[in-house]
C-alpha cells in the first residue's frame, strides 16, 4: 500500500502538518479536544532532534515557544477555549514584537468550562481580538483532514513569511474525525526559511517599509545581540516614548498582513457563480452545508457554498462578489453569528449593499449540524424568503 | 573586557530612581560575567516587567523583556531550544513570586539551567509602592495602608523546596558577596536563584519613613545575617531576619541535558512519511 495514504484524525494531521513544515519546538498544556497535538508531538519530536516541554500551563507554553522561536526554531502550541483565552496577552507579544508562532486551537463549546468537550467554533472573534490593541493576525480554518494538514504548513509559511501570530482554528469535530488522506509526495514539500540578515554589522531589528514591511529577524545566540521588548520600540528594537515611532510601527505591523490580503486569503466553493441562495461556513459546519447545498442544487434550488480557509484577514473580496448575485446569504457556524457579523459588514459596504440579505445561522448546543437544519434553512429561504429572522438560533432546540 | 564593556553605554543613564538598589544588584552581575569572561554573544538575558526587568535594556547581550511574570517560561524556551546558551533571568519580587510565581517554583522543580536574579525591594516599585508577597508583614504599602496583613515568602526556602539547585541571598549593601554568589549561580549548571535584597527609597523607605537613599542600605544591612555567622549568635540577633550567602548547592541532573540524552537515545533516521519529509527538506535547499 502507498504509504502516503493513511486513516487519520485531524489532530493527528497538524501535527504531520507542522512536522512537515520544520516544527522543531513544541510545549504544551493538557486540554481535550487538542491533547493529541501534543502526544504526537512529545513522540515524534526527538525522534527528528526536536523538543517537546509540557509547560505548568498555557501562559507558560506560548512563551516558551515565543523563546524558542527567538533563537531560530518553527515552534508551536496547541490548545482549546480556556487555553486559548489564557495565551491572549502573549498573542499581543508575538503580534508587537513580530516574533513567528504557530498555535492551534480545537475550538470547544465556551464561555468558561462548557459543556466540555464539545464542538463548537466561537473563537472567531477571540482569535482576531482577544489581545488588547490593534495588531495584526492570521487565522486558517481547515474543512477537512487533510486541509489540517495543508493549513497547519501553511500557518508555518505565513507565520515567517510575515512574522505574525498564525492560528489554526479546528474544532473538536475536525479534531477528532478520522478520514482517509493522502498525504503529498515527500518530494513535493517545500519549508519556508524565515528571512534573516547577513552579518550583524548595522543590524537594525525593526528597520522595514512603514507600508507593511517585514524586517529580517536574527536568532538569538549568533552575535547580533539585540533587544526584544513588549513596549512600543524604534528601529533599533529600543522602548520609545515618540508619539510618531509609535503611530509608525502599529500601523506598520497591520499594514504587513492588510496588503498582502489576496496572498493569505483561501477559500473553497461550489456552485457560487450562478447562485440565488449561498451558505457560507467554515471547519466542521461547512461539511453540513455543503451535503445541504448539493441536495438542494439536486432540487432545482440555485443554491452555492463558499467555505472560508482563512478567516482573519477576512475573505472581504469574494463575499462582497458574493453580494452582487446571491439574494440570500445564509452563514452557518457554530455560534451565535461571529461570522455572520463580517459577512453583514462586508455585504453592507458592497457595491450591491440592500441588494443581498443575511440570515445567521447560529448553533450553540454542543453538537454539528446536521445537513436537514441547513438544508431547511435553504428551502425556507428560496421559498417563501423569510424563514430566519435575523438573529434568531435556529437548528439548537 | 572591562565591566562597563558589558553594557550598552548609549542607553545608559538608566531610569532608576536616586538611590534604588537595582543599579548596584546590575553591576553585581555584570561583575560576575566579566569575572567568568562569558562570551557576549552566547548569553541570552530575559525580564518581566516592573523596575528590575528595565535591566536587560542597558546590557549589552541578546536581551528579551517580556510581558509580567512570564519571564523563567520564555527562558525556559531559549533554554531548551539551545542548551548550549548561557540563560539569566533578571527579575523582581512582584514578578517572580506574584504573577509569576508558578513557573519560578516549576523551573526550580525541572531544574532548567537558569540564572535567576530576583530583586526584591519588597515593594511594586514601577506602580508606585503597593505591597508584594515579599512585603513584611506589618509594612505600609499604597495598598496596605493600614500595615500588611499578609505574611512574605521566604524566597530562598521556597526555591530549595521546589528544586532548585543553587541558592543565595544577597543584598545592595552586599556587594562582593553578590557578585560571589551571581558567579557561583552561573557557574551551576540547574537552576539558580539569587535573591538580592534591594532598597526602594521612592516608595518602600518613603512610605514606611526608613529615610534616604544612605539609611535604605543601612536598614538592608540590619535586616540581614550572614549565614554562616548565625550559628554563633544568639538566638534574638538572627529571628525575623533574613539569611545571606549561600543557602543551597546540590548537584541534580539539568533539565535540557536529559532531555538531549533523551534525544540522542531516540533520534534516528526512520522509515516513515514523517522521517521522509524531513530528509527530503533539509537536502532541499
Amino acid at each position: 500500500m502507498d504509504k502516503n495514504v493513511k486513516l487519520m484524525q485531524g489532530n493527528e494531521a497538524c501535527t504531520i502538518g507542522a512536522l512537515a513544515a520544520g516544527l522543531d519546538f513544541y510545549a504544551g498544556y493538557p486540554i481535550t479536544p487538542s491533547t493529541e497535538i501534543a502526544e504526537m508531538c512529545s513522540e515524534e519530536l526527538p525522534k527528528v532532534g526536536g523538543r517537546f516541554i509540557q509547560m505548568e500551563d498555557e501562559i507558560g507554553s506560548i512563551a516558551a515557544i515565543i523563546g524558542a522561536s527567538l533563537t531560530g526554531k518553527k515552534a508551536m502550541t496547541a490548545t482549546s477555549g480556556p487555553g486559548f483565552s489564557l495565551m491572549q496577552e502573549l498573542i499581543g507579544y508575538s503580534s508587537l514584537c513580530e516574533i513567528p508562532i504557530v498555535i492551534i486551537n480545537v475550538m470547544r463549546v465556551g464561555p468558561s468550562t462548557g459543556m466540555p468537550t464539545s464542538t463548537a467554533q466561537g473563537d472567531v472573534m477571540q482569535a482576531r481580538w482577544g489581545t488588547h490593541g490593534d495588531h495584526p493576525i492570521i487565522a486558517l480554518a481547515p474543512g477537512n483532514v487533510r486541509e489540517c494538514f495543508d493549513l497547519t504548513m501553511r500557518a508555518f509559511e505565513l507565520a515567517e513569511t510575515y512574522r505574525v501570530p498564525v492560528i489554526v482554528l479546528t474544532d473538536e469535530v475536525i479534531g477528532h474525525m478520522r478520514e482517509k488522506v493522502t498525504l503529498p509526495d515527500p518530494h513535493s514539500i517545500k519549508q519556508v526559511k524565515r528571512k534573516a540578515p547577513a552579518s550583524p554589522a548595522g543590524y537594525k531589528p525593526y528597520a522595514a517599509d512603514p507600508d507593511g514591511g517585514v524586517p529580517l529577524m536574527a536568532p538569538f545566540g549568533e552575535g547580533y545581540r539585540w533587544h526584544v521588548t513588549g513596549l512600543y520600540h524604534d528601529e533599533g528594537g529600543f522602548p520609545t516614548g515618540k508619539a510618531e515611532v509609535a503611530d509608525r510601527l502599529i500601523r506598520r505591523i497591520n499594514r504587513k498582513v492588510e496588503k498582502n490580503i489576496d496572498d493569505i486569503v483561501d477559500y473553497a466553493s461550489e456552485s457560487l457563480d450562478d447562485c440565488e441562495v449561498a451558505v457560507v461556513s467554515f471547519g466542521s459546519s461547512a461539511m453540513s452545508s455543503l451535503s445541504a447545498v448539493r441536495r438542494a442544487r439536486k432540487e432545482g434550488v440555485k443554491a452555492g457554498f463558499l467555505r472560508l480557509k482563512t478567516l482573519w484577514p477576512f475573505p472581504e473580496k469574494v463575499i462582497a462578489s458574493l453580494a452582487s448575485h446571491a439574494k440570500r446569504i445564509i452563514v452557518a457556524e457554530m455560534n451565535l453569528g461571529q461570522v455572520a457579523l463580517e459577512v453583514e459588514r462586508c455585504v453592507g459596504t458592497s457595491a450591491s449593499a440592500g441588494k443581498s440579505k443575511v440570515e445567521r445561522l447560529g448553533k450553540v448546543n454542543g453538537e454539528l449540524f446536521h445537513p436537514d437544519e441547513i438544508y431547511r434553512a435553504i428551502q425556507g429561504v428560496a421559498s417563501n424568503g423569510d424563514a430566519s429572522p435575523n438573529g434568531d438560533v435556529k437548528g439548537s432546540k | 573586557m572591562a565591566a562597563l564593556d558589558y553594557f550598552r553605554k548609549e542607553k545608559l543613564p538608566h531610569i532608576w530612581c536616586p538611590g534604588c538598589g537595582h543599579g548596584a544588584i546590575t553591576g553585581a552581575l555584570v561583575r560576575a560575567i566579566e569575572k567568568l569572561g562569558l562570551d557576549k554573544n552566547k548569553v541570552v538575558i530575559v525580564s518581566g516587567i516592573g523596575c528590575s526587568s528595565r535591566a536587560v535594556g542597558y546590557l549589552d547581550f541578546d536581551t528579551l523583556h517580556t510581558a509580567h511574570g512570564r519571564a523563567i517560561a520564555y527562558a525556559t524556551g531559549i533554554k531548551l531550544a539551545r542548551p548550549d546558551l548561557k540563560v539569566i533571568v533578571m527579575t523582581g519580587d512582584g514578578d517572580c513570586t506574584a504573577i509569576g510565581g508558578n513557573h519560578f517554583i516549576h523551573a526550580a522543580r525541572r531544574n532548567i539551567g537558569i540564572t535567576t536574579i530576583v530583586m526584591n525591594n519588597e515593594i511594586y516599585g514601577m506602580t508606585s509602592g503597593q505591597y508584594s508577597p515579599m512585603t513584611p508583614t506589618g509594612m505600609l504599602g499604597t495598598t496596605a495602608p493600614y500595615g500588611n496583613v499578609e505574611r512574605p515568602f521566604d524566597l530562598c526556602k521556597l526555591a530549595i523546596a521546589s528544586g532548585a539547585t543553587y541558592v543565595g541571598r544577597g543584598s545592595a549593601y552586599h556587594v562582593p558577596l553578590t557578585i560571589d554568589l551571581i558567579e557561583k549561580a552561573l557557574m551551576n549548571d540547574g537552576f539558580s536563584v539569587i535573591e538580592a535584597l534591594s532598597g526602594c527609597p521612592t516608595y518602600f523607605g518613603r512610605k514606611n519613613k526608613i529615610g534616604d537613599a544612605v539609611q535604605m542600605l543601612d536598614w538592608i544591612k540590619d535586616q540581614t545575617v550572614n549565614v554562616k555567622a548565625a550559628p554563633a549568635l544568639p538566638p534574638e540577633k538572627v529571628v525575623g531576619k533574613a539569611l545571606i550567602g549561600e543557602l543551597h548547592n546540590a548537584a541534580e541532573p539539568e533539565y535540557a541535558a536529559s532531555y538531549m540524552g533523551l534525544v540522542g537515545k531516540v533520534q534516528r533516521r526512520y522509515d516513515s512519511y514523517i522521517g521522509e519529509v524531513r530528509e527530503c527538506a533539509s537536502n532541499s535547499d
